[in-house]
């Protein structure tokens, strides 16, 4: 995780420095973003810890290092949520920023099957997509290397306006709005 | 009508700051085509032929006079002075400068209005019956409904970037003047023997290059539940609808690939999930929603004013066609709607002009209640005229040029505005609809004729829902030259049909022609008082064929 990875770092000067992609997690641009996604289906990436595509993670678990990446067009079934509940985080990538399929995912992943650990969005990950993607659950976005961090942040904050419940949000507006005015 | 509270406005006015933060990057170069691209469409703008073109929402087709007014200035000041009425009840700029849509978006919020999800893939614009309200066949008003489904699709985190766009259309009434058989999602409200309220939604019709009427998902969902069985359907869409190839990627083609069984199976899976969660309606919900759409304080209407209405349709033959075309019941006695022509030679279908658009909005304030109505046949409609004052309106409205008694008829053509604009199409429209119109304008002939839908549409998109027309047209391209496909026997009501296609396609210039002969074996071959839609389905395509390739 980017917070622990700090103290990891210090001890490994010697390494080679991964390169660090521009990470927002719970509203804020991250220090440091430690995890590596490997979209390799055959072999294991030597750095830790990894993103690392699901049948692969399947066949590793005993590595604690390693979370898996699920493709957009995964069929998140309830055997399959369980097992990948154990990971400390998931990864959903976006193949492309048109494919809405891992907004559903996240939601699912949160909603239905009550994940509780890091849900991340890596791949065509833009700056404008960011505010829904944390509606749906993403805890963190890894953005695509052209997009601008300055402007993610501010991208999060234009619309505070949500109709509709969410992850954050459990209240439809029109509930809150009856809340509202029985207590006026 | 539907006004803003605090949160509404809030959301428009956000939207406005968000979407000139968008523009100011793609200007500066920080934000690519492709990646505006989503952006740009998901707030109405497209990038056209020779300009850009703007389409502005008319939630469900309701328009309040100050909006009209708004809309009149924004056409004058960043555009030429007029806009175009769609066929989903929505008005389109087709001359605005990049650069100035931030501006007018802002100026539009000022009026309660937005640009929001009027194009891309995602839930666009929801349209309904444009009757709401006031229709003697109606079983509840669709509007509360419809605006619930507004705020609910609206900014939806999940469903901003769906396979395709996803249209959703609402019916409240015996008959359906809302074409809910060709939407991605067709909702009719009907009530069970115990008077509740019940929804039965039909999914995967649709128009375009693959035209489908579309499956009953489920006849009677308790109300309670619409919102939640929608986010049902557009999960399961979002997350098996194809997004390999666009011209498969609407929810029709997985319907239809799935078969309604498994689609229905999948839906009521997810659906188990959703139930009874956080968007579940209640009745305060819904009271509230209902709150905004309440009776106009009509007044009463002197009993003789019908009398009088009676024995000036019987004296005054003009303005017995005015009433008999343009003129519908109300369930209020001693009302009326009106419906005002947009379909008039010197005009493409759909056209207003700014200084038209005041005036409407005028007439609208003394005549009824300050509301205007969009329709999806692109007209616009007064819904709530006391008989007594017809008479005065319909001169004013045919001094605006607004009083063609041709509603219904051949004469009342629907439109895209095709390769004069739009630069998807194969081929012009609008010179088809007006040749047309000057061919067939003596208006006894087009009154024998009866209820006649000629719909055109410049590309396969369908925008001009030439399928469900029972005379189509559809623009195509063959080696760069123009042709013109024509098809008959659609229909979008109750009974709703695609139409057949007559056979090899014809030049623009025969056009005319061809559609005086198809008419011709139609006036030859009805029985007495037989609508064109009902001979053609009693004698078949062949009789037609016959006459048009002889």
């Amino acid at each position: 995780m980017p917070n622990k990875a700090s103290e990891t770092t210090a001890e490994t000067v010697e390494q080679t420095p991964v390169h660090v992609d521009h990470l927002i997690a719970n509203g804020e641009l991250a220090a440091e973003n430690a995890w590596c996604v490997s979209y390799d289906a055959e072999a294991l990436p030597e750095q830790r810890p990894a993103f690392v595509p699901l049948a692969l993670w399947q066949a590793n678990q005993n590595d604690e290092a390693l979370s898996p990446l699920l493709t957009s067009d995964t069929e998140l079934t309830p055997e399959l949520a369980q097992q990948i509940g154990k990971a400390p985080a998931i990864a959903v990538d976006f193949p492309a920023f048109t494919d809405g399929r891992g907004y559903t995912l996240a939601r699912l992943l949160r909603e239905r099957y009550g994940y509780a650990g890091e849900v991340r969005a890596v791949g065509d990950v833009l700056v404008d997509q960011l505010d829904y993607m944390r509606r749906c659950g993403f805890s963190a976005m890894a953005l695509r290397d052209d997009q601008d961090p300055e402007d993610a942040l501010r991208a999060l904050s234009f619309i505070s306006v949500r109709y509709q419940p969410d992850v954050e949000e459990r209240q439809a507006l029109f509930e809150r709005r009856l809340t509202t005015s029985e207590s006026e | 009508m539907y006004r803003y509270d605090i949160h509404d406005q809030t959301l428009v006015d956000e939207r406005v700051a968000q979407f000139r933060d968008q523009m100011e990057r793609y200007r500066a170069g920080r934000l690519g085509e492709e990646e505006f691209r989503p952006l740009r469409l998901q707030n109405g703008l497209y990038i056209q032929r020779h300009a850009p073109m703007l389409r502005i929402a008319i939630p469900y087709g309701m328009l309040a006079g100050n909006q009209l007014r708004a809309l009149a200035e924004i056409t004058r000041r960043y555009d030429r002075g007029y806009g175009h009425f769609t066929t989903r009840q929505n008005l389109q700029l087709n001359w605005p400068a990049l650069e100035d849509v931030p501006d007018i978006l802002a100026d539009l919020a000022k009026v309660q209005m937005h640009a929001i999800q009027t194009s891309g893939n995602c839930i666009r614009n929801t349209t309904s019956d444009q009757f709401a309200g006031i229709a003697n066949d109606e079983v509840e008003d669709p509007r509360p409904w419809c605006e619930l489904i507004r705020q609910w699709s609206t900014l939806h985190p999940e469903f901003a970037y769906l396979p395709r766009k996803f249209k959703i259309a609402v019916s409240g009434a015996a008959q359906d003047r809302a074409a809910i058989q060709v939407h991605d999602i067709g909702l009719r409200l009907w009530r069970d023997a115990d008077g509740e309220l019940r929804i039965k939604v039909l999914a995967g019709g649709g128009l375009g290059r693959t035209p489908m009427i579309a499956d009953v998902v489920r006849e009677d969902l308790p109300w309670q539940h619409l919102l939640t069985y929608l986010e049902a359907c557009v999960r399961v869409y979002n997350q098996f609808g194809r997004r390999d190839n666009k011209f498969k990627a609407r929810i029709k083609i997985l319907v239809k690939a799935l078969g309604i069984e498994e689609f229905r199976r999948r839906v009521d899976e997810e659906w188990a999930h959703l139930k009874d969660g956080p968007q579940t309606l209640n009745q305060a919900a819904v009271d509230a929603a209902k709150g905004h759409f309440p009776e106009p304080e009509r007044r009463p209407v002197a009993e003789n004013a019908n009398e009088a209405f009676d024995q000036l349709r019987a004296e005054n033959r003009s303005f017995a066609r005015f009433v008999t075309n343009n003129v519908s019941d109300h369930k209020v006695p001693g009302y009326k709607a009106v419906t005002l022509s947009l379909k008039r030679r010197e005009h493409a279908p759909g056209d207003v002009t700014a200084d038209q658009m005041e005036a409407v909005a005028d007439l609208a304030d003394r005549y009824s209640f300050g509301e205007v109505r969009v329709t999806h046949e692109q007209n616009l409609v007064l819904s709530d005229v006391p008989v007594d004052e017809l008479e005065a309106l319909w001169q004013e409205l045919e001094a605006l040029g607004m009083a063609n008694p041709t509603v219904g008829t051949l004469n009342d053509i629907i439109c895209c505005p095709g390769g004069d604009y739009c630069s998807l199409a194969n081929a012009v429209s609008i010179p088809i609809a007006q040749a047309l119109q000057e061919r067939f304008e003596d208006l006894d002939f087009l009154y024998d004729l009866g209820p006649l839908d000629l719909n055109i549409s410049g590309c396969m998109n369908a925008c001009g829902h030439h399928h469900v027309g029972h005379i189509g047209i559809l623009g195509v391209d063959k080696k760069g030259e123009e042709f013109y496909q024509i098809s008959i026997g659609g229909n979008s009501t109750d009974d709703a049909s695609l139409g057949k296609i007559l056979g090899p396609s014809f030049f623009r210039s025969d056009v005319p022609d061809v559609v005086e002969k198809v008419l011709e074996v139609y006036v030859a071959q009805r029985h007495e008082d037989e609508r064109f839609l009902d001979t053609y389905r009693r004698i078949g395509l062949k009789p037609f064929k016959e006459r048009v390739y002889a």
